[in-house]
């Protein structure tokens, strides 16, 4: 059974390209990027307990960087993208101090009002990102010279991104580290008497989600080649969390299934019904309702169900 | 660098506490040697459990010092403190309810190693680990569960994977608050001979309101109340003080 659902979660990655049309693939591409987007915000979340509704910044921030390095500034693609990761990793590093200060609501509220800051600056600073307008006829990078601007090699691009930062949170969530989170999540105080320094182990995995967030950014503005202050907004976070939260938090494959599902919902459910914002609504109620712990948790237990059923 | 050595394992020099207007803590002091055997007793709300946690590093005292192995940790973080070899258990369980007795065992271990920040290489895959952790559960008798989640575990058995979670750091002083607390006669024998059990390498301080079991395994007891000392010395001269039967034993 396992081995059938890999195999079909490969299938459905690697067939796209092959059989579906350029509005489908890159639907897809914009899906892999969601789910980089929400797979980082879920090691806050989900494996951190500190419910962020700020996670846009990252995305944003590096976003932002470069397209204006490459666009303004004349760098290159490689270097660019070098300094953006690096800037949005300096960003995160002095978020992270503000935000620890506090947790639970006081955590949120920090992380959605530094956001705000953000998403402020991107409208007002207009000589630099161009306010509301935002910043247009941006362009792909061409890894090792492959030009990523049909629909399918981009996808390619995004795929290969996308499988390593989910083997890389999933290595990260397995490691000695990544217990010392969820047991930090679970009982700080315990862990601060065996010797792990609680504040420490936030505040790293507060710049690993903020690293990832970055990556998600830099694909989001390749893909878009346009970039926006909406993509900064309390929306853009708040979108990824409900992504977390329908997939599932504190697992793997939870968090790229919510995104799936927030993107195609607003992507695809909007081209048919106008207020496609009540639909989300209403989906998120009938998940919050019918599998309280998200899809993935909640279609785990089904299956168990029927197989307890049928045997 | 000399190091500095008063020749106690634990010294506690005129500790203050206070909540508000209530004092929980009144110039406490304590001398414990190492490899002691040390009994706390008194009433409830006698202060006990909020030295404790002051020793620990939960609480910062108002003002005191607190010196381990003669290193003043007083205004230490609590896993400072660990590293340098304190470990404790709470009287209210504190596991991972949700994880297997081995990993709860094995982030004991981990906190005092460099490999805790270690993030791309699967924990699983630290075998030593998990042997360490199944042979700390075979020592307070619980190798069989190992597997199991804490959540499946009665509440004796949660009160020995504390201990174990404990004893696996191997510590210099280790705090057991209550650890007889709740627990059946046969697990109290249990787990008072896997107390008496602990090597003299490790300086033992207890808070315990079952006399009849903690008596025999202590060799100095303290007597608290109202947050202050009221006699503290040899097991036998402590008992038959009279200001203990007044506090505690006649109540």
């Amino acid at each position: 059974m396992k081995w059938i659902g890999s195999a079909l979660i490969a299938a459905a990655l690697l067939l796209p390209p092959f059989v579906a049309g350029d509005f489908y693939i890159n639907l897809a591409s914009q899906i892999l990027i969601a789910a980089i987007f929400a797979l980082s915000l879920n090691l806050l979340v989900g494996f951190g307990g500190m419910t962020s509704l700020g996670h846009a910044s990252y995305l944003g921030v590096a976003a932002y960087l470069s397209a204006l390095l490459t666009s303004r500034y004349g760098f290159g693609h490689g270097t660019a993208a070098l300094i953006s990761i690096l800037g949005t990793i300096v960003m995160a590093a002095f978020f992270g101090l503000i935000a620890l200060r506090a947790t639970g609501l006081g955590f949120l509220m920090i992380t959605l009002a530094l956001s705000q800051v953000l998403w402020g600056l991107a409208y007002r600073m207009s000589n630099i990102t161009n306010g509301d307008n935002g910043l247009a006829g941006l362009t792909r990078p061409s890894p090792f010279g492959i030009s990523l601007d049909s629909a399918a090699s981009f996808y390619w691009f995004a795929l290969i991104v996308a499988a390593f930062a989910f083997a890389m949170m999933a290595i990260f969530v397995s490691s000695s580290f990544g217990s010392s989170l969820k047991g930090v999540r679970d009982q700080p105080r315990r862990m601060a008497a065996l010797g792990f320094n609680p504040w420490m182990i936030r505040w790293i995995t507060f710049i690993y989600a903020g690293f990832w967030g970055g990556v998600a950014g830099l694909l989001y503005v390749y893909y878009n080649k346009y970039i926006h202050p909406t993509s900064l907004s309390t929306t853009s976070s708040a979108e990824a969390l409900l992504g977390v939260i329908a997939g599932g938090s504190g697992t793997l494959g939870g968090p790229a299934v919510g995104a799936a599902l927030v993107l195609l919902l607003k992507n695809y459910a909007s081209a048919y019904i106008e207020r496609w914002n009540m639909l989300l609504g209403l989906v998120f109620l009938f998940i919050v309702l019918v599998m309280p712990t998200g899809i993935v948790p909640g279609m785990q237990k089904l299956t168990a169900w029927f197989r307890s059923r049928s045997s | 660098m000399t190091a500095p050595s008063s020749g106690f394992a634990l010294e506690i020099t005129a500790l203050n506490k206070a909540f508000g207007g209530l004092k929980v803590t009144q110039g406490v002091s304590l001398s414990i040697r190492p490899g002691e055997r040390r009994l706390i007793i008194g009433p409830n709300g006698a202060g006990k459990t909020t030295l404790f946690n002051q020793i620990s590093g939960d609480m910062r005292p108002n003002s005191g010092q607190i010196k381990l192995f003669g290193k003043d940790v007083t205004m230490f973080a609590p896993y400072r403190r660990a590293h340098l070899g304190l470990s404790r258990t709470y009287q209210i369980i504190t596991l991972f309810a949700g994880d297997t007795l081995e990993h709860n065992v094995t982030l004991g271990l981990l906190g005092l190693l460099p490999s805790r920040w270690q993030m791309w290489r699967p924990l699983s895959s630290y075998r030593h680990l998990a042997t360490e952790a199944r042979r700390t559960l075979d020592s307070v008798g619980l190798l069989h569960l190992a597997d199991h989640p804490v959540s499946d575990l009665a509440y004796g058995e949660k009160r020995r994977v504390e201990l174990a979670m404990a004893l696996s750091q191997k510590p210099r002083v280790l705090l057991l608050d209550e650890p007889l607390a709740g627990l059946s006669n046969s697990e109290r024998a249990t787990v008072k001979s896997e107390i008496a059990s602990i090597s003299r390498e490790t300086t033992v301080v207890m808070i315990e309101h079952d006399m009849d079991t903690a008596l025999d395994l202590a060799e100095t007891v303290t007597l608290l109340n109202y947050g202050r000392v009221i006699v503290d010395g040899e097991r036998d001269t402590v008992i038959a003080d009279e200001r203990t039967r007044e506090v505690y034993l006649g109540a």
